[in-house]
């Protein structure tokens, strides 16, 4: 009998910041260099460790934003104000610098090409950055299923990819809408969160049988969710991930 | 103080914790609760990170389902809140 791989289990390793690109006033990607890197489903995550000089260790969960082509990782960072790590990644952490990363995890908040039938994402603020993955890996495996993504965000100088997403959406199986909670661009009249009526206009319909994933604060997540079981969804496949200030995720 | 804000994660992100303590992923896995008895993903269940350590509860009854808390010599895992943890047989 041939020996099957063998399973390890997950230990810390040490990447390097390759790139960064500013993505709005409190938000950026870190390209990170990861030499043992196994690759990852859209959707998993990673965890960054930082070290300080007396030994004390401080570590989060982020996102991946990336689909995996074999090269490198995208993470993307939203500033948690008073947080103990972010702040560190959004103003410090400069091209060239080692980080100290564990991953990827996590295997249930992930979309697989071969996965069947519609695919509904709902991301509030960075809870998009999962989302935006599963786009860019739905583009990468050239696949046909129908994707929408409803984003909320505050405003439009919130919105994280706004150019990448604008280039996915021009294809005929990706569906973009824009929910804007404090202040629209010109020509958008809504201003409010993601309700019912958003919900039956511009997303997948129980009976289209979608995954739903939805990322986001947790009272967001929670409101959407349950908006989508209210309006007739099954909860087996609404997948949600929860994230927040305390200092888990994000 | 802002105490109607959820302070809760979700199991997710237990992900990275437990998987350098096993070998395969566990936040896909089927658990069932001891508390009362729901049945469902781990991922979903809420996720305690303020506590030393990890804490996971029950979405519906709160019932501590698993901890974990690492010291700098040792980690500690505590499952007794779950009767059972169904995974995907490997092929």
């Amino acid at each position: 009998m041939e020996r099957t791989a063998v399973r390890r289990r997950l230990t810390w390793q040490v990447g390097t910041v390759s790139e960064i690109r500013e993505e709005t006033a409190t938000a950026r990607t870190i390209v990170l260099d990861v030499p043992e890197w196994p690759g990852h489903l859209a959707g998993q995550h990673l965890d960054v460790r930082l070290t300080a000089p007396d030994g004390y260790h401080a570590s989060r969960s982020y996102s991946i934003a990336s689909a995996w082509t074999g090269e490198t990782i995208d993470l993307t960072v939203e500033q948690v104000p008073e947080g103990e790590v972010s702040p560190y990644l959004v103003e410090v952490l400069k091209v060239g610098d080692p980080l100290e990363v564990r991953g990827p995890v996590g295997g249930w908040f992930v979309w697989k090409p071969e996965q069947p039938g519609p695919i509904q994402l709902i991301g509030g603020g960075s809870g998009v950055v999962p989302l935006m993955a599963m786009l860019r890996a739905h583009a990468e495996a050239a696949s046909t299923a129908p994707a929408r993504l409803l984003y909320s965000v505050r405003r439009p100088t919130s919105v994280i990819y706004v150019n990448d997403l604008k280039k996915l959406a021009a294809s005929d199986d990706v569906d973009l809408k824009f929910v804007y909670t404090r202040e629209a661009p010109p020509g958008e009249p809504r201003i409010g969160r993601i309700d019912a009526d958003i919900l039956s206009k511009a997303a997948f319909q129980p009976e289209d049988e979608p995954t739903t994933y939805v990322c986001g604060p947790t009272p967001f997540v929670e409101t959407v969710a349950d908006l989508l079981v209210a309006a007739g969804h099954d909860p087996a496949r609404v997948r949600t991930e929860r994230f927040g200030p305390t200092g888990g995720s994000r | 103080m802002t105490a109607d804000v959820p302070t809760y994660l979700d199991g997710n992100a237990a992900a990275g914790a437990l998987r350098e303590i096993f070998a395969v992923d566990l936040t896909a896995a089927i658990g069932e609760c001891v508390g009362c008895g729901r049945v469902g993903v781990f991922a979903e269940a809420r996720l305690y990170v303020d506590a030393p350590g990890l804490v996971a509860r029950c979405q519906s009854c709160d019932h501590v389902l698993l901890r974990v808390v690492t010291t700098p010599t040792d980690t500690y895992l505590d499952l007794r809140g779950l009767t059972y943890l169904r995974l995907p047989t490997s092929p």
